[in-house]
């Protein structure tokens, strides 16, 4: 029996220890936010948060996770009133929307270790997140709005919606 | 009871019926054999055509028939309608359509939604606008043009108001008026068309709200994992399951029939494992031992067929179109150039895989999907399961992207075909690899082009020959040779003004499936043509875009001898080219941003889905061989823009995807099979190299709107490859580049 948290709530796992964080997040507790792309670590639809860092969860075994603290997407601000949500509602960066949960969650953790980044920064935090619909230079321009509007706002939402972080 | 529904047209274009046309025709349609449920917009106070209700609280519900898959259509085809009624957006409530013929074509493919449905959709919202004015000034005993429809209200001269929600039930008495008395708004009238609304999914999809065909669910449904013929068209020899239905959660091993000529949209066939997860379905299906007979595609090997497709090229084959004397202008002698060109074969690898839950229950499927096509999906899975098409009710998801590989919904008959077999709800998640091994490949094609030039270097003949696999051979095995749909996307349609021009097509036998990816046989058509005009240009050491100008020649209409309505509404008009390339010209500052070594620009322009598009691209590329592009200016001349920033958006896009197939995507076979599998071997671009800025030029236009999603794609790939040989002198003539530069 594993025990941990996502997104504020207590759960407890006794199925195959090497399901993936994904497969769990998706069809056990539907919390569906969080995509799959490539099941192999390829393209980062499925990006979450672990104690803090953005990993991939298709990538990560439930036998990891004993103690440890899981925040998707609908952890974030269920309602979008995170300052990296709010960015990428104002530059409408979504085309299908089907790798921004995943372009998002890598964000945040992004801007939480460089508030202000480079083009360069950008670059190596967010190429692991693939966009078919081509939609980076949005993406881009999203986390330079997030980067220069960042208040506490982040915590209080997330806070809010019982997140940890 | 008999339902009566607006009359306001009812045409034909091109031989099939016009979207729009066909919905708001005159139905007189008894309840009883309406067997798909009810629409809100149908349930509402009132429903003056299947696109429209209105309540009496004033919400106006709009059904959109058409898919999202990134496009923004689902939310910018309803402000047309909401536009023509006057209504208040924040008022409106979007419903999305199950598949139905009622709705017109719903296959939402070929760049077409806001083409062939904004004449429609105008209609649709302008009727309605006509009679809550009637049923104002009825109400008011006032004349009708004393009246006028104005955010959600009908206002009197006098200065009183009544809101649309008040006015539906009378408005619902009365009589639809007649197309030819219909007042459209003029342009200036729009509140909607021409701005750029945020999308309605906007905010469910950065809060992962949004329902994509992959999060639907069905109570009691099982997972399935398919394992296909790596094959195209293989047969089942044998299949070992002990050590599958041993792994935790697997409940079942079954078969699915093998397919049969012609495939169309057919499922592949397989083994399917089921099981009460998508995980154990997968990890029981890496379990199984499966054992396959290739038949007559086991051989195919994209290293020998591209052989076989230039060996095509190089010798005569049937003209698609034919001006002048192309032989008796080469036998003349004189200068002459010629140049092969190729392009391998592509996957759409939209980011959801392909996925469908159905669930089959006494006779009728109830199915939710991520698909283009509903009616699409109604027809295959009809006839899979031998029912009748009313008894499939098709649930249209948010699609992750589709790109042209969600029109096609065998993925959808697979989870039909199961659910019978298991009688109960079943859900088909393809895996990436299935995604890359099992899509309906874009056109593997070769290319040989030839021109005599004169003294100015100005092409007096142009000869052009193409092979590839055609589409039509999904669907009949005849179709050998490339289909006029296919040749008419940038072949036989040159717009240059050349006194002795042919292009040619030959055959070529498909191996895999093929099928159509975002801008289709313009891809590779437009890859030959814009290269060879670039490569012309180089030889005379003109000015590209003074050559490309002087290949187009006086400003004119092509006559392509296509007399549809379409070709008649969207004739090949060279003015417009050309504006869009002195546009991104000027706007790229191309006059005065001379090449230098590892740094230039690129140009290529191409006219595809009726809109008209200049690229030019700047590059570096550095002793290494990397290539980078700084910047992209696309200008596009698309017709009337609806939503600016969504078509912005596409463009953008497209300059990605362009980007991606011109410098990185490949799939091969050997031995009959795909050998590429996810994305480390797909290769598709990533923020880094993707181009960084892409800007976007929209000629204000007040010409029929024409293709928005796809026409972006064509001219990237020449763009880069041109600027690529202003850049270092090396000239690209086999995609992708990859590590040509090094
Ligand atoms: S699904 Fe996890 S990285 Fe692609
Ligand atoms: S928005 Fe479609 S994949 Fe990124």
């Amino acid at each position: 029996m594993i025990t941990f948290k996502v997104n504020g709530v207590a759960r407890k796992f006794d199925g195959d220890p090497e399901m993936p964080l994904l497969w769990y997040l998706r069809d056990e507790i539907e919390l569906t936010g969080t995509k799959y792309g490539c099941g192999e670590g390829l393209c980062g639809a499925c990006t979450v948060h672990v104690n803090g860092s953005a990993v991939r969860s298709c990538q990560t075994q439930m036998q990891s996770l004993a103690g440890k603290v899981v925040t998707t997407i609908e952890g974030l601000s269920a309602t979008g009133t995170h300052p990296v949500q709010q960015a990428w509602k104002q530059v409408n960066a979504p085309q299908c929307g089907y790798c921004q949960t995943g372009q998002i969650m890598q964000a945040v953790a992004l801007l939480k270790t460089k508030p202000k980044p480079t083009d360069a920064d950008i670059d190596s935090a967010m190429k692991g997140n693939i966009c078919r619909c081509g939609t980076y230079q949005r993406i881009r321009e999203a986390i330079k709005v997030a980067a220069n509007s960042k208040s506490a706002a982040p915590k209080a939402a997330a806070q809010k919606a019982g997140g940890d972080e | 009871m008999n339902r009566i529904e607006v009359v306001t047209r009812r045409t034909f274009l091109g031989g099939v019926f016009s979207a729009g046309a066909f919905v708001l025709a005159a139905k007189l349609m008894p309840e009883e054999a309406l067997a798909a449920p009810l629409t809100k917009a149908e349930k509402a106070a009132w429903n003056p055509n299947v696109y429209l209700g209105i309540e009496t609280d004033g919400t106006v519900l709009i059904v959109i028939h058409r898919s999202e898959m990134g496009t923004g259509i689902r939310s910018v085809l309803p402000t047309v309608l909401a536009d023509e009624l006057e209504a208040d957006w924040k008022r409106v409530k979007l419903e999305q359509a199950i598949g139905d013929k009622k709705y017109g074509d719903q296959n939402t493919d070929g760049s077409c939604s806001i083409r062939d449905f904004y004449d429609a959709f105008r209609e649709a919202g302008a009727t309605a606008r006509h009679m809550l004015v009637a049923a104002a000034a009825a109400k008011w005993g006032v004349p009708a043009s004393e009246c006028k429809a104005q955010n959600h209200q009908v206002v009197h001269t006098s200065g009183k108001k009544i809101g649309y929600g008040e006015l539906a039930a009378a408005a619902a008495k009365l009589t639809a008026p007649n197309k030819a008395d219909l007042k459209l708004k003029t342009p200036a009238e729009f509140r909607y068309i021409g701005k750029s609304l945020p999308t309605v999914d906007i905010g469910d999809i950065v809060t992962g709200k949004g329902t994509f065909g992959i999060d639907a669910k069905m109570p009691g449904m099982v997972h399935a994992s398919i394992e296909r013929s790596p094959v195209y068209g293989g047969k089942l020899k044998s299949v070992d399951d002990k050590e599958a239905l041993a792994v935790k959660g697997v409940q079942k091993v079954v078969t699915l029939p093998h397919l049969t000529p012609p495939y169309g949209f057919k499922p592949l066939g397989g083994v399917a494992v089921i099981a009460n997860s998508t995980w154990a379905a997968k990890k029981g299906r890496e379990k199984l031992k499966v054992q396959w007979d290739g038949g007559e595609n086991a051989g195919y090997d994209s290293a020998k067929y591209k052989q076989q497709l230039l060996e095509t090229v190089r010798k005569p084959q049937k003209a698609a179109r034919n001006i002048g004397d192309v032989d008796a202008e080469f036998a003349k002698g004189g200068k002459t150039h010629e140049a092969e060109y190729y392009v391998p074969h592509l996957s759409h690898a939209p980011m959801e895989t392909p996925v469908a839950v159905a669930d089959f229950k006494d006779g009728k499927v109830v199915i939710h999907t991520a698909t283009q096509n509903p009616q699409a999906v109604q027809d295959t899975v009809a006839a899979a399961l031998g029912i009748s098409k009313e008894n499939v009710e098709c649930h249209v998801t948010l699609l992750g992207g589709g790109f042209g590989r969600k029109s096609k919904p065998d993925y959808v008959a697979e989870a039909a075909l199961l659910s019978k077999q298991l009688g109960k709800p079943v859900k088909v998640t393809w895996t990436r690899e299935d995604d890359i091994k099992f899509d309906y490949y874009h056109a593997v094609a070769a290319m040989y082009l030839k021109a005599r030039v004169d003294d100015k270097g100005r092409p007096t003949a142009w000869l052009q020959r193409s092979a590839f696999p055609s589409i039509g051979a999904m669907f009949s095995p005849m179709a050998n040779t490339g289909q006029g749909f296919e040749l008419g996307m940038g072949w036989s349609n040159l717009p240059f003004d050349i006194p002795n021009h042919r292009a040619e097509n030959g055959p070529a036998k498909a191996h895999v499936r093929i099928g159509w990816l975002r801008s289709v046989a313009n891809i590779y058509h437009a890859f030959g043509v814009h290269s060879f005009a670039d490569e012309l240009a180089a030889l005379a050491n003109r000015d590209r875009v003074e050559y490309l100008l002087d290949l187009l020649g006086k400003d004119r209409r092509i006559d392509l001898g296509q007399r549809d309505a379409r070709s008649q509404k969207f004739p090949l008009d060279t003015a417009r080219l050309r504006r869009v390339i002195e546009l991104a010209a000027e706007k790229s500052g191309w006059a005065n941003r001379k090449a230098t070594k590892g740094r230039a620009l690129g140009i290529a322009a191409h006219w595809s889905f009726y809109s008209y598009i200049a690229a030019v691209v700047e590059v570096e590329v550095d002793n290494a061989g990397k290539l980078r592009i700084p910047q992209v200016h696309i200008a596009a001349d698309v017709g009337r823009v609806i939503n600016t920033d969504r078509v912005r958006s596409q463009f953008e896009g497209a300059s990605t995807f362009g980007a991606g197939i011109a410098m990185m995507s490949e799939i091969t076979a050997k031995d009959g099979a795909i050998v590429q599998s996810n994305f480390h071997d797909y290769l598709i671009p990533r923020i880094q190299e993707s181009p960084v800025m892409t800007h976007v030029h929209l000629v204000d236009s007040n010409e029929p709107p024409a293709g928005v999603g796809e026409p972006g794609v064509p001219p990237m790939l020449p763009a880069i490859t041109n600027a690529i040989f202003a850049a270092t002198g090396k000239r690209i003539r086999e995609l992708p580049i990859r590590k040509q530069l090094a």
